[in-house]
């Protein structure tokens, strides 16, 4: 199948359709061997097995992030190139991304408390990563206010382009302050400073956690087109009775 | 002894990646059964869409709705010429 076909919500729907259930397949196949790696991993010689919630909060922390990248992306999409499915794309992603943001927030207060005795600081790395959630939680609320599709996309793409600038925030934050969060150790100048046997399931995981993304956001977009759907058909019908 | 302290952190933790995973899962699903069930009650009240042949434009359709059926169909060509052009 040429991907340019999939821009025709039929086909993209009979596409989701055979697609969904592979995806799920696989993540359910990844993510388990991945947890299995990180239950067996040894511990940290300072951390000791807090280290493990680092096997699902590393992974949500990314997929935060991808969520808005994804949403930025389609912006682009809906402003610019105005293709058909982007603002269906954008209004998918956004609480699969503020799910998992919300979930790193979480693991990252249970790792705080044992480790730097506290659940919250206000730390540029854990605020910037607050803030990102309160975009996600503004762009759900933007997309519920305004009732026409096309407008709210409009409305919902200005504010992605402008909630994009949080991004390399959140990256780079450990690096412009001084924060009580650790520095960059998996994807840095000079290789990961994480050992192979704690860095490998972390990978794994991560790979996991995206397919259950990519399943997940697949999935609410095929919800997209047909709520879509049903809302052109109840305007015929509306009109049909008056 | 270390081990102990730590163990209700970890449990939290994996207990709240259980609880968003499964959140999120709950949703797509219902979503899916709630979208196709009110598509599958508008067909059997006999609206459907123009695409699929079994419904024609009641006459006094006003503007929105033809615009948003418009918009649909638009939606549908712009694929169809995206494939087309490939």
């Amino acid at each position: 199948m040429n991907p340019l076909d999939l821009a025709n919500p039929s086909r993209f729907l009979a596409f989701a359709n055979r697609a969904i259930p592979w995806l799920a397949g696989a993540t359910v196949i990844v993510l388990a061997f991945g947890l299995k790696q990180a239950m067996n991993a040894p511990n940290d010689y300072q951390q000791g097995d807090t280290i493990k919630i680092m096997y699902l909060h590393v992974p949500s922390a990314w997929l935060g992030m991808l969520g808005w990248g994804v949403m930025t992306v389609a912006a682009l999409g809906t402003l610019v190139w105005r293709h058909p499915l982007a603002d269906v794309a954008a209004k998918a992603a956004a609480p699969i991304g503020a799910g998992f943001t919300l979930l790193c927030l979480v693991t990252g207060s249970l790792w705080g408390r044992p480790e730097w005795g506290t659940y919250w600081v206000w730390d540029a790395r854990l605020t910037s990563e607050l803030v990102l959630l309160l975009l996600y939680l503004g762009v759900i609320a933007l997309w519920r206010t305004v009732e026409d599709p096309s407008r709210a996309a409009r409305a919902v793409a200005i504010l992605t382009l402008v909630g994009a600038i949080d991004l390399p925030i959140i990256k780079f934050s450990v690096d412009w302050w001084n924060t009580l969060h650790q520095g960059a150790s998996v994807f840095r100048l000079g290789g990961s400073t994480i050992y192979p046997t704690m860095l490998v399931p972390l990978l794994i995981t991560a790979v996991g956690f995206t397919l259950l993304f990519l399943t997940l956001h697949l999935a609410a977009m095929r919800n997209e087109i047909l709520r879509r759907r049903v809302r052109t058909l109840r305007l015929m019908q509306a009109s049909a009775a008056n | 002894m270390e081990h102990m302290d730590h163990m209700p952190f970890i449990v939290g933790s994996y207990a709240a990646a259980a609880a968003v995973i499964v959140v999120l899962i709950g949703w797509v699903m219902l979503d899916f059964r709630a979208q196709r069930r009110a598509l599958a009650e508008l067909e059997m009240r006999g609206v459907t869409r123009r695409s699929s042949g079994a419904a024609s434009r009641p006459k006094d359709q006003t503007k929105e709705q033809t615009k948003e059926q418009t918009k649909e169909q638009t939606m549908e060509q712009a694929g169809e010429q995206a494939g087309e052009q490939a």
